[in-house]
């Protein structure tokens, strides 16, 4: 309520973001990517866990500027985001989901 | 969305709590005691007026529902009160007049002034802000009037394209340059596309309407809304210096800068991964 009050969102977090993307393959089909996750955790052994989990296919794209990109098939934005806060204990506010 | 509740401006506030207290959720006993107090007056008031009734030809009695009428319009606040004393007294058309009366007669006349005692402040400040609203929206805060965005027209451009029919229009009632709606779009919904003749967007990919609506609400939030005061009444600037985007807002002055929007990682589909 103060004019004055921190607006909430410090800029200081702000490369360490996760993105949840999706995007549209041909039809209804959808890949889902996830950037950004720190490099402390094991990708391989979270995207075997996120497709038993999921029961969808995925697998780990290394790019050049990004690192290493989860893709998981399916639009799996919202169960991810879960999955990421609740097993691997990532703030919420760390996440963000793009995509329509 | 919650811009309202964090309302900044000064004279909101004051608006805000002027109408917890006076209209939306009065307390019970202290509503009750007010009206009284009120109600008290009024009797007196009523042997007053109605002498004057007698004395004045039914028209001009005529003329005065019609202000009443007209007034109520415009005090759709108070009205809730008044409903709900309705319950409690029987003389409450009088009491509308009365006030009515007060109300527009303004303060010219020693009478009303005289009336003008009786009123609670709170029925005051209400009237205050009513005619502050209704003639100076600005000062009132002008949440009132908020500023509208068209819905997104969507359509369908044969089997893979979508079109997005209005986006210069969008654009330009959220003040920012299209090129960075439309670039924003392209980041958020993970494809590419073009601007046809007509200045439509022709999407690559199938959107539906609440989609880009969707995405277009999230634009808002992170490019358009003022983060001090929620105001949408600002410019998107640029500044040469060090190449960030700065929020300025017209209403209340300040500054944010905002993050570029980048496309982030896009996974090739289909025929662009084959070609690799």
């Amino acid at each position: 309520m103060y004019p004055f009050a921190d607006t909430g969102d410090d800029e200081t977090e702000l490369t360490n973001y996760i993105h949840i993307r999706i995007q549209q393959r041909n039809g209804r089909k959808t890949l889902t990517t996830v950037q950004g996750l720190p490099a402390e955790y094991d990708l391989k052994k979270i995207l075997k866990a996120i497709k038993k989990e999921f029961a969808c296919n995925g697998n780990i794209v290394k790019d050049d500027e990004l690192g290493e990109v989860i893709q998981l098939q399916g639009d799996q934005r919202l169960k991810v985001m879960e999955f990421m806060v609740q097993t691997l204990g990532l703030k919420k506010k760390n996440i963000k989901i793009h995509g329509f | 969305m919650s811009a309202e509740e964090l309302g900044f401006d000064p004279s909101l506030k004051k608006k805000k709590k002027s109408k917890d207290s006076s209209s939306s959720t009065p307390a019970p006993i202290e509503g009750d005691a007010n009206d009284d107090d009120l109600f008290a007056g009024l009797k007196k008031k009523k042997k007053k007026s109605k002498d004057k009734k007698d004395d004045a030809d039914p028209l001009a009695a005529n003329e005065e529902e019609d202000l009443t009428e007209s007034f109520e319009g415009l005090k759709l606040k108070k009205k809730k009160k008044k409903k709900s004393t309705n319950i409690i007294n029987n003389d409450d058309d009088d009491f509308e007049k009365q006030l009515q009366e007060a109300g527009i007669e303004e303060i010219s006349s020693n009478e009303t002034s005289n009336k003008l005692d009786l009123i609670p402040y709170s029925q005051l400040l209400d009237r205050f802000y009513n005619i502050l609203r209704e003639k100076n929206p600005e000062l009132a805060g002008g949440q009132q009037q908020r500023l509208k965005i068209p819905p997104p027209e969507v359509l369908r451009d044969g089997n893979k394209k979508t079109v997005f029919a209005n986006v210069q229009q969008i654009a330009q009632v959220l003040q920012r340059n299209p090129s960075h709606l439309i670039q924003y779009l392209f980041a958020e919904l993970g494809t590419s596309g073009s601007i046809d003749g007509e200045q439509r967007l022709v999407i690559k990919g199938r959107f539906q309407a609440k989609n880009i609506e969707g995405v277009l609400r999230r634009y808002i939030q992170e490019y358009v809304i003022c983060r001090t005061c929620k105001s949408m009444n600002t410019e998107l600037k640029r500044e040469a210096a060090n190449r960030l985007h700065f929020i300025v807002c017209k209403a209340c002055g300040s500054t944010k800068s905002v993050t570029s929007i980048r496309t982030g990682f896009t996974a090739n589909v289909g025929a662009m991964k084959k070609k690799k």
